[in-house]
């Protein structure tokens, strides 16, 4: 069965690393921090300013000088810092960060990424996505294998605006795991119960398929 | 040391003309100067160049420079929630230029840092891109971009002094900092106006020599806009 957004999130969580400072983009990325395998230590970046965010307050206790880039309320943990946003984009452009989770609207197989611009129909912006695709060595994209319409996010070439050239590592879907390779996307794990076909079928982009692809183990 | 200090808001925006080009700091609702924004939605100026993070939301903030059509040209790197602005880009009345956080960020400091340009990897491959210089440093490609100044920038403060020191709270501190140091007339609102010499030197972020003009805000609304919680 396909996962859903905590599953995906949930799998994600799986590749954080300890020690390691953390960038969440908005949406699914966030709930990744809801996720955390039990003793890891990582710290979560914002970039509207804050490093060692902890998690959204108690009801009452609301901040409005305390949000996330996503706007939300949250806290802070013992030993976090705030900055200002050219600090905080020297943090990610200066590649501090080792770790940048983003949604997208379309991946292409050779890890072009797409998630700020619908021409003529949603303006939104880029945010901080493009400084975060720039620079962050390891970028992983979480979003769900297809659109509303049903038509594949995992593309030979992305037909919206790009974000970011050649920089996705790894995708992560309700349907797959899949890693960018110079070769194209490789297919690594499959959601609990879905078939390599149905991912093949979902996937507009080659697929490079391995005798055994695994469940993800959430 | 030089007092800073200004009597109201409408002393405070004093010079203020159409076709100018403003700054204001915040992210989100979160720190944004809204006495300001309150003030100058009670003139009659127009054709104006906004250079801000986001664009406020339909009714608060910015939002309420645009209902008054005051605004020309909007410079911004975020631009969702908001209705009224969404309307007006995609009809083109208003001109949006929407630019990579980080990058804003940077030229709001190099423009107050005498810093005319400088190469920035964000944006590069894309439409971000067009019509500017690419060159190669250490095998990655980078583009060129401007430094921004502005004739106003309205930026707002936690505390503040009357030699126009500032200490910003939380993370409404975010693009204050860097628009404070690239108006050619900063005009800070700080919740908490003391006299010099109040203010611990250790604990400033903007030194009063990037601020023409600060006042105590008469009102703070602090507006949320994503009230998110988890119960007790």
């Amino acid at each position: 069965m396909a996962l859903d957004k905590n599953g995906i999130a949930k799998r994600i969580a799986q590749e954080l690393k300890n020690n390691t400072y953390v960038n969440l983009g908005i949406g699914i990325p966030t709930l990744v921090a809801n996720h955390i395998p039990v003793g890891l230590n990582v710290e979560f970046q914002s970039e509207n300013g804050v490093l060692g965010m902890g998690p959204f307050p108690f009801e009452g206790d609301e901040d409005p000088d305390l949000i996330n880039a996503g706007k939300q309320t949250i806290t802070t943990l013992p030993g976090a810092v705030l900055f200002d946003s050219a600090m905080s984009f020297s943090m990610i452009r200066g590649n501090h960060i080792q770790l940048s989770v983003l949604g997208a609207m379309e991946v292409a197989e050779n890890g072009d990424i797409a998630n700020w611009k619908i021409p003529g129909k949603m303006v939104k912006g880029m945010g901080g996505a493009m400084d975060l695709v720039a620079s962050s060595e390891n970028i992983i994209v979480a979003m769900t294998h297809t659109n509303r319409k049903g038509q594949s996010k995992l593309l030979k070439k992305c037909t919206l605006p790009i974000t970011g050239v050649s920089c996705v590592k790894k995708i992560v879907t309700d349907l797959a795991v899949v890693q960018v390779t110079r070769e194209g996307f490789k297919l690594l794990e499959r959601a609990p119960g879905v078939s390599v076909n149905e991912i093949i079928s979902a996937t507009e982009a080659k697929l490079i398929v391995p005798h055994q692809v695994p469940e993800m183990d959430i | 040391m030089i007092n800073k200090k200004v009597r109201n808001i409408e002393e405070a925006i004093s010079g203020v003309e159409s076709n100018m080009t403003f700054m204001f700091g915040g992210f989100g609702l979160s720190g944004i100067p809204e006495n300001a924004i309150a003030a100058l939605s009670k003139t009659t100026i127009n054709n104006l160049t906004c250079i801000s993070n986001n664009a406020g939301v339909d009714g608060f903030g910015l939002g309420l420079l645009l209902e008054r059509k005051q605004i020309k040209k909007m410079i911004s790197s975020y631009v969702g929630e908001n209705i009224e602005f969404e309307r007006q880009m995609l009809s083109k009345e208003l001109d949006v230029e929407l630019i990579p956080q980080g990058t804003l960020a940077e030229r709001c400091r190099a423009g107050g840092a005498g810093i005319p340009a400088f190469f920035t990897p964000a944006g590069y491959g894309t439409e971000v891109q067009q019509n500017k210089e690419v060159r190669d440093f250490n095998g990655k490609k980078h583009i060129l971009e401007k430094a921004l100044i502005a004739d106003f920038a309205f930026v707002k403060a936690w505390k503040g002094d009357t030699a126009g020191n500032l200490i910003y709270k939380g993370t409404a501190r975010n693009f204050n900092p860097l628009m404070a140091m690239a108006g050619k007339i900063t005009v800070a609102e700080v919740e908490e106006l003391v006299p010099e010499g109040q203010l611990d030197p250790n604990q400033i972020h903007t030194p009063g020599i990037f601020v023409q003009r600060i006042l105590q805000g008469a009102k703070f609304e602090k507006r949320i806009e994503n009230i998110t919680t988890r119960k007790k």
